[in-house]
Parts: C-alpha cells; sequence; structure tokens
C-alpha cells in the first residue's frame, strides 16, 4: 500500500528515489505530458463555462485522480516511491530542506530566475522545460520574492473549519471550504503558495516544477482532514448543475471516474499520520 | 500511460474549447446589445521596453472566448488572459494571482517574462 509522508520526514534514500524516478519520467517523456494536461485544463476552466480542474468543485476529485496517475507512473519505474506532500505551514521558508540540493533544489537567482542548484537545474542537463509559455528552457523560482508568505496553520485551519463543501455559482466567487481553500477567496491557501513558489509554479504550465506534487499532496491531505472533521458534509453538487462536475458525473479526461469514486483516498493511499 | 494519452487529453481539451467558442459568440452577442458596458477601454503602451496591447475581441482571434472577449499582446503575440467571475483578471504567466485591469495583468506579465518572448499558444 501506498503511504505518502511528509517531506520533512524523507530519508535521504527516499529523497534519492523519488527524485530519480521523477527524472526517468522526465527523460521518457512521460512527464511532459501531464504539465501539457494541466495547462490545457487551467487554460479552458472558466468561471462562465465548462469547468473540470479548477475554480469548480472538481478541482479536489480531479487533482486527487491525476496525482494518484502521475503516482502510477512514478512506482512504474521504482514500486517503492509515493508522492510525499509538503506541509507549507511549518516548512515555510526557502531554508526548509525541501529546497536543499539533494532534493528540489533552491530559489533562482535574481537575474533571470534560474534554478542553480539540486538535480532540476538547467545545469545538471536532466530537466529540460520543454512546455513553456515563453522562451525559457530552464527551471526558474523566487521564493517568497517580495516579502510573500505562506499560509499559516491558523489560516488553514479556519478554512477546514468551513462546513460546506461548495457552493453556488461553483466558480473562483463561491463561498465554502472548496474556494477557500483553492484560494479565489478569502486568506488564500493553494494559489498563494503558487505565487509564492514563482517561476513556472506561478504559471499555467506550473507542473514543470516537482514542487508542484508535494504541494498538491498537501492540498489534497486537507481535503481528507476535512472530510474527517465534517463527515455529515457531501461533496457538492449532487446532480443537474451545467457546466460543472456533479458527484456522479465522469471527469475529462479520463471520462470513466467520477468525484464519488475519488472521495475516499484509502482506497489509493494512506498518509503517514491519520488525517 | 493507457488511460490519459496525449492524443485524449488534448481533444478533451480541445473539445472544451470549442464549445467555450460557442458560448463566447452568444456573450459576445449579449455583449454588444448592451455597448460593452462591461469591457475593459482598450489600451497600447510601451511598458519596461516592450508593447502591450489590449482590445475587446468579440469572437475574434482564436482565444475570444476565454477572456470574455478580451485579448491582450506582447510585442504582437497573444497573451492568454481569463476573467474572473469578480471581474479581476489572470493569464497564463500569472494564473494564480488576480489582477484589477487587463492592463495590470499585461504588465505582471512583462515583469514575469523578464525580457523572454511568448510562444505561441499551443492548446491542440
Amino acid at each position: 500500500m501506498t503511504v505518502r509522508k511528509n517531506q520533512a520526514q524523507l530519508t535521504s534514500t527516499e529523497k534519492r528515489r523519488f527524485v530519480d524516478a521523477l527524472l526517468e519520467l522526465k527523460r521518457t517523456g512521460q512527464y511532459d505530458t501531464f504539465v501539457t494536461t494541466h495547462n490545457a485544463f487551467i487554460m479552458s476552466d472558466t468561471d462562465s463555462g465548462d469547468r473540470v480542474g479548477h475554480r469548480s468543485p472538481s478541482f479536489l476529485p480531479w487533482h486527487r485522480r491525476f496525482l494518484i496517475q502521475f503516482e502510477q507512473q512514478l512506482q512504474a519505474v521504482d514500486p517503492d516511491v509515493a508522492l510525499p506532500y509538503w506541509d507549507w505551514t511549518a516548512d515555510r521558508t526557502a531554508a526548509s530542506s525541501l529546497w536543499a540540493a539533494d532534493f528540489l533544489g533552491g530559489t533562482g537567482r535574481s537575474r533571470d530566475g534560474q534554478v542553480m542548484d539540486g538535480p532540476f537545474s538547467a545545469a545538471s542537463g536532466s530537466w529540460p522545460v520543454n512546455v513553456g509559455v515563453d522562451g525559457r528552457t530552464y527551471l526558474r523560482r523566487a521564493l517568497g520574492a517580495g516579502g510573500r508568505q505562506l499560509p499559516t496553520r491558523a489560516e488553514t485551519d479556519s478554512v477546514l473549519a468551513m462546513s460546506t463543501y461548495d457552493a453556488p455559482p461553483w466558480n473562483s466567487a463561491s463561498d465554502g471550504f472548496r474556494n477557500h481553500l483553492e484560494g479565489w477567496r478569502g486568506v488564500n491557501l493553494h494559489n498563494r503558495v503558487h505565487v509564492w513558489v514563482g517561476g513556472q509554479m506561478a504559471t499555467g504550465v506550473s507542473p514543470n516544477d516537482p514542487v508542484f506534487w508535494l504541494h498538491h499532496a498537501f492540498i489534497d491531505r486537507l481535503w481528507a482532514q476535512w472530510q474527517a472533521r465534517h463527515p455529515g458534509s457531501p461533496y457538492l453538487p449532487a446532480a443537474g448543475t451545467p457546466d460543472v462536475v456533479d458527484l456522479r458525473d465522469t471527469m475529462r479526461p479520463w471520462n470513466d471516474v467520477t468525484p464519488a469514486d475519488m472521495l475516499d483516498h484509502t482506497r489509493h493511499y494512506t498518509y503517514d499520520a491519520a488525517a | 500511460m493507457p488511460e490519459l494519452t496525449r492524443r485524449r487529453a488534448l481533444g478533451a481539451a480541445a473539445g472544451a474549447a470549442a464549445a467555450l467558442a460557442v458560448a463566447g459568440t452568444a456573450a459576445a452577442a449579449a455583449a454588444r446589445k448592451e455597448h460593452t458596458a462591461a469591457d475593459p477601454a482598450s489600451f497600447d503602451e510601451v511598458y519596461k521596453g516592450r508593447r502591450i496591447q489590449g482590445t475587446p475581441s468579440h469572437g475574434g482571434g482564436h482565444h475570444g472566448g476565454h477572456g470574455g472577449g478580451y485579448s491582450v499582446h506582447i510585442d504582437g503575440e497573444e497573451l492568454h488572459v481569463m476573467r474572473n467571475a469578480d471581474g479581476t483578471w489572470i493569464s497564463v504567466v500569472n494564473h494564480y494571482e488576480p489582477f484589477a485591469t487587463p492592463r495590470a495583468v499585461a504588465r505582471a506579465a512583462v515583469a514575469e517574462l523578464q525580457g523572454a518572448d511568448l510562444v505561441p499558444l499551443v492548446t491542440v
């Protein structure tokens, strides 16, 4: 059974094997298909039209399925690898071991934002950015640029306390847990972390930075924690909602999985500590 | 990758884009009747050495539907922009941070690009 661990608790061997599996998916071209898919959805999901991956109730089950698929690809390379999660309420600075040279590498240099150390630096030769929105082919970051702050534990708890999953109009204007977690409204959790990292993570091609998976694994864990706190609160909407994925509607691009299928993460993996 | 092939993923996205184009056309027609009161004005300026332009583009352009009928260009290359329900704007290079106006999102993109050229939008 796959156990997803806090990145801060990984052994050096676990880090190395995770990195090696990422590099292998990159080498074979499989990695970039995930970047392409994410960008296609983020550009087509709109508040006033069809929306599946973002700014909609299915933000959480869509990314859960997306991460499971990515994790399965990693495990096809190395069966012992699982996605770690980054608890950015605890590991909140660029000095975190997450950003050390033996794991994801650090922030970008000031001149051009280029990441200069770690396995994903351009100098390593193993991490070309092929699916980009501009001509730059090197990984970039600007961790905490401009004095930006990651969400605090108290801010995160305030969102976990919201008992309603989602609400009309089921988009970036909604009240409820999903949109506050996604960050279009309120204290801003998920969106703010993308902006804090900067570089490709702030763009539609954000999975170019491997931290994308660790960020979303933590968002996914927060969803599980929310479910544990609010066992009587269902996924919403239930049925018959135009442009929106209802509980038992299938989600693109898979077309064979529904939000209902994604509600219980323990069918696919568990976390190192009880959610 | 047995389930998520590139072809299927992009085909699905293309289907969504086609549906949005239809919706965008209807929205554009409705907006024209109201003299486009909700649309921001056009702009054209040089910002940090780069020409940024924005203009309402009802039904025009291959991405007319996404930005609610407004297109933005940097040095002549289209910047994918999107309007949020609350009237704020994002672009493909600042996709998680809303800005008040299309001009602000274009300026933010110039800062983010640090002189790099946009690559043409490819969604299919």
